[in-house]
């Protein structure tokens, strides 16, 4: 091969033709695939003419409805890529033993459990966690946006950023090979040299500015802009837990950033952070990366928590059990999560104190999470229940998260975690927590918040199927890897020699197909609604008789959520208004006071992603020169001072008025 | 329906219970003028300097574990030029003060001397910046750059990083009294110089723990 | 990224003329500012002068007495350069600043005690020599 001229390393980087994976079939298959299904919506796009639509209306929007939508629509997206990676990863470890060595090398098989486990916390849950907090909070406390909405917008293009690097990656290069944390000295610069770490590290980088802005901003929000009346003791639950999970990512978050940053600098730069020699200590940045590493997960499970409350006491039409102690449990749970991470390198070596200490932390941290299930289960108790497929998402939620929980209770103490760490038993629990709560929750809040979205309901009969595919899919899934992790199996193996041991991954194989069909049911809900939207119009905006403010306006909201700021009394400030045979005002309308729309947060995000990409490949001018264009043009920005307008009085009253009209119409 | 005047009782597992007492008339349930919705710009930049509060104490605790790996290389009381830290350190201090007469012309909407303490200001930052670099450019000099030791990689990063935010203030300094200069001390601008003015005095916060932590501490034994 | 002014409520100028314009921000005053910087050089000098004079004999002394100062020039620039108190922001600014207190000494202790463990059971030969003399540290072998 010629050597390459030194001009094109300067044009170029390290980036040449070897990056683009010709002698890798699958990848070549995938790309095939994706390029042509990109294809095929880019010229649907282009054939009906939405993009200018999908310019001002979406890309460029501000209102945190359609942005929360945007995350809903990312995750989902992302979801797909990240279960394909799961899905390869069960039929491997199915069929590989002896001499049957599959069809996924080492090289290969680490990058998808790497790529799988990075893509599900911080491309799937995450932006489905953001989105929906996005989406439901304002209207839940009665706002009309939340309190930095350009920021918002902002915020949801550097996640996506984020997510575009991690999937260029399949294509361009290759991904990291150390496990979706990148514990050095393997993601070091001597022992992983190529781009798949530094993908890893900008990826994050850039979606966890969007996040840690995101956190602030939603913080804000519920600080300043809750409607009058609204105490704290008087906000639904569920935007507690947006309240106690955006104050962790604004806590939790920066650890992530410094710990990656001095990775990177290792990296780049040759200091001896986390290197084995000159003084580095490794140990560090595991220390490091799991202060914010267990935070993370309550971070995903909190808004979970807070969606089941609200769900459970609308399907239940009951009151929730015991407010106050929610209130407590979720922010003595925010509190004690910094004071466990330890417990994630048991086996580190820290030894019998400190290892006492965690172990015990751990243990108390699981009590305020019981509090929550009994609360869940005292509304049941003689509630009216209804077996939504919302509702049934959390009945299997309580029995799963339980179980879940109890085997995190079980690796809490030190000595059985000895044998247990990164065996599948650790597997196990955090998939079945995970899944078992935040998944769920997810799913329950997707399905629940829907109607209030697009203005229609869901068909129940392929949500109960996509439910029960999960829920039995699931169990199928990572109740063997329970037994296997007993066994002694460890994770991360492409290959094993014991043959006693396939059944078990065959079982778990089948477990993941019956998931996949759950995915594909889901997707066909999507689908089947859409095509009978006008029959299963929400016309009344409250389609389940809910409790919360959000379903006093119409469904979909208009742009400004409320012609008028409600006055709030009560917890389940919604359910009192119609205790109280509330009507809405049909007149006294005002102009309504709403942000502009701007595309400065795509352009800025967009420069930060090719900023990222130029750092990845050594591309040192564009790097320099994208960064100099962001900084720029964020300062262009600043000039800009008229971000707002005003919607006439004729259009609020052409809004409200077309509402009325469609309540009358329908009852 | 409901009867609008009774109070709203609750029941639940624990008995019942009275919600508000409802005033004569019903309850009024919607606000009929434009809410005053309070600003959120202060509280907001507060917690990004919280978020960065906490990148900084990562940054100290990795010095504080790595801060004595001198990996057979230079330490801390061979390095250090406490004079010029002391120095260093005054005029970061200086620029505090500079920045806080600057506030108090902007309460009294005194635009020229507010944009003279900020130029003022920006002097003296710029100048903590120039002994920073000088001393970084020596210390390389002598080879004691940061990829020597974990020591000196945990020095460099903990006060590179403070330098590169004083970097920033000093950039963003700039702009605003340009946009000062051109649209006068409006509200946004005012919220604008409140902010950087939080971020500075911040900077200044963390410094004080760079030179005792770092610095004074590292000198000693 | 510079702090975005997004305001919803647009009350700036077009409004000025209805009502007093209000204070944005805490009010500062000349003898705050002044009280503050000269403690603060006080502060500041007082650590300088017990390192660089060798006042006391050992060192764990001066580093205990220098922290502690530190630890009150950074309360005095909290109370007289950034205006804290328990009011401003509906007491928010001081919750949101006391857990991140919490959680940046939870961070920094829980860092070095969990740290200082690891390296001692972990590794033998890096643990911190009693004098900082480059020769007491045999070279790090791969």
């Amino acid at each position: 091969m010629p050597e390459r001229s030194e001009l094109a390393n300067m044009i170029f980087g390290r980036l040449t033709w070897e990056a683009i994976p010709y002698h890798e079939p699958i990848l070549l298959a995938t790309f095939a695939v994706v390029a042509l299904g990109g294809l095929v919506v880019v010229g649907l796009l282009t054939y009906f003419r939405v993009w200018g639509y999908l310019w001002r209306e979406w890309f460029t929007s501000i209102d945190h409805k359609k942005i929360g939508i945007m995350y809903v629509v990312l995750g989902i997206v992302m979801l797909l890529r990240g279960f394909a990676d799961a899905v390869m990863m069960r039929i491997q470890q199915a069929v590989a033993f002896g001499d049957n060595l599959g069809y996924l090398p080492p090289h290969h098989y680490d990058q998808i459990f790497t790529a799988h486990g990075v893509i599900m916390i911080f491309f799937v849950a995450m932006p489905l966690v953001t989105g929906l907090m996005n989406f439901v909070m304002p209207l839940q406390i009665g706002a009309r946006d939340v309190a930095f909405p350009f920021l918002n917008n902002f915020s949801f293009w550097m996640t996506t950023g984020g997510a575009i690097l991690v999937m260029m990656s399949l294509f361009v290069g290759e991904f990291a090979r150390t496990g979706w944390l990148a514990y050095p000295p393997l993601s070091g610069i001597l022992a992983s040299p190529d781009v798949g770490v530094d993908y890893y590290i900008w990826a994050l980088q850039i979606a966890g500015v969007g996040t840690v802005l995101s956190g602030i901003n939603l913080l804000v929000t519920i600080v300043k802009m809750r409607a009058p009346g609204m105490t704290l003791m008087r906000m639904p639950i569920f935007t507690w837990t947006a309240l106690c999970t955006n104050a962790l990512i604004v806590a939790a978050f920066p650890v992530l950033t410094a710990a990656v940053t001095l990775l990177a600098l290792d990296r780049y730069v040759g200091t001896h952070f986390f290197t084995v020699e000159q003084g580095g200590s490794a140990m560090m940045y595991v220390n490091l990366i799991w202060i914010w590493g267990h935070p993370e997960v309550y971070i995903l499970v909190l808004p979970a928590f807070g969606i089941f409350s609200e769900v459970v006491a609308t399907f239940c039409r009951k009151r929730l059990f015991g407010y106050a102690s929610m209130v407590y449990a979720t922010v003595v749970i925010t509190v004690l999560s910094y004071l466990v991470w330890l417990h994630h390198f048991f086996t580190m070596g820290s030894g019998a104190s400190v290892n006492s200490f965690f172990g015990i932390t751990t243990m108390i941290i699981s009590i305020p999470t019981g509090a929550k299930i009994f609360n869940w289960l005292f509304t049941m108790y003689h509630g009216k229940i209804r077996f939504e497929p919302p509702m049934l998402w959390t009945i299997g939620f309580m029995v799963t998260f339980v179980v879940g929980g109890m085997t995190g209770v079980l690796l809490a103490v030190p000595p059985a975690d000895f044998s247990l760490h990164n065996s599948l038993f650790l597997i196990a629990h955090f998939h079945n927590v995970i899944i078992g709560g935040v998944l769920f929750g997810l799913m329950a809040g997707i399905t629940y918040w829907f109607p209030k979205a697009f203005g229609y309901r869901l068909v129940s009969s392929w949500g109960k199927a996509s439910f029960w595919f999960w829920f039995v899919g699931f169990y199928f899934a990572f109740m063997p890897l329970y037994w296997l992790g007993m066994l002694g199996v460890t994770r991360r193996m492409n290959h094993f020699d014991d043959a006693s041991l396939q059944i078990w991954f065959q079982i778990a194989a089948f477990g993941a197909l019956l998931i996949a069909i759950g995915i594909a049911c889901f997707l066909i809900q999507l689908v089947v609604s859409f095509r009978r939207r006008e029959e299963l119009r929400d016309t009344t905006g409250d389609p389940w008789n809910g409790r919360t403010l959000e379903w006093s306006t119409s469904s979909p909201p208009p742009q400004y959520n409320f012609a008028f700021t409600p006055l709030v009394h009560d917890a389940d400030a919604w359910w009192q208004m119609k205790q109280y045979g509330y009507r809405r005002p049909l007149e006294g309308f005002k102009p309504i006071h709403m942000p502009k729309g701007t595309a400065a947060g795509i352009v800025l995000a967009g420069l930060s992603t090719v900023c990222g990409f130029a750092l990845i490949w050594h591309i040192w001018w564009l790097a320099i020169l994208s960064f100099g264009a962001t900084i720029v043009s964020a300062i262009i920005h600043t000039f800009n001072y008229k971000r707002d307008y005003y919607i006439p009085t004729e259009e609020v009253i052409r809004t409200e008025a077309s509402r009325t009209q469609l309540m009358a119409g329908h009852g | 329906m409901a009867d609008t005047t009774a109070p709203l009782h609750v029941t639940g597992p624990t008995g019942t219970t009275t919600v508000d007492d409802v005033p004569p008339g019903g309850y009024q349930f919607h606000v009929t003028e434009e809410p005053h919705v309070p600003n959120g710009t202060l509280l907001g930049f507060w917690l990004y300097l919280m978020s960065d509060c906490l990148i900084f104490a990562c940054l100290f605790a990795a010095y504080g574990v790595l801060g004595r790996e001198y990996a057979g290389g230079p330490t801390g009381a061979e390095l250090f030029e406490l004079p010029l830290v002391a120095l260093n350190t005054s005029f970061l201090l200086l620029s505090s003060i500079t920045y806080g007469f600057a506030m108090l012309q902007m309460q009294q909407n005194k635009v020229s001397a507010m944009q003279i303490w900020l130029a003022i200001t920006w002097a003296f930052g710029a100048a903590f910046l120039a002994v920073e670099l000088y001393e970084f450019a020596h210390l390389i000099h002598e080879g004691a750059g940061p990829t020597r030791s974990a020591f000196l990689t945990s020095f460099f990063s903990l006060v590179g990083t403070h330098g590169l935010h004083v970097t920033f203030g000093l950039i963003w300094l700039i702009v605003l009294m340009l946009q000062v200069s051109k649209h006068g001390l409006i509200t946004a601008n005012k919220r604008r110089l409140m902010c950087l003015s939080m971020f500075w005095h911040f900077l200044d916060v963390v410094w004080i723990g760079v030179f005792t932590f770092v610095y004074l501490m590292g000198t000693l034994p | 990224m510079s702090a975005q002014d997004q305001t919803m409520n647009g009350h700036g100028d077009t409004h000025d003329g209805h009502h007093h314009e209000e204070e944005i921000g805490p009010h500062a005053t000349l003898g705050g500012y002044l009280t503050g910087f000269v403690l603060s050089v006080f502060l500041t000098a007082i650590p300088f002068w017990l390192v660089m004079g060798n006042v006391f004999d050992r060192s764990s002394t001066t580093a205990v007495a220098i922290l502690l100062i530190g630890a009150v020039q950074i309360v005095v620039h909290m109370i007289y350069f950034l205006h804290m108190n328990a009011k401003s922001e509906g007491g928010w600014n001081m919750l949101s600043l006391m857990f991140t207190l919490v959680l940046v000494v939870i961070t920094l202790s829980g860092s070095l005690w969990v740290m200082y463990h690891l390296n001692a059971n972990m590794m033998p030969h890096m643990r911190p020599p009693a004098q900082s003399s480059p020769v007491s540290l045999p070279a790090r072998t791969q």
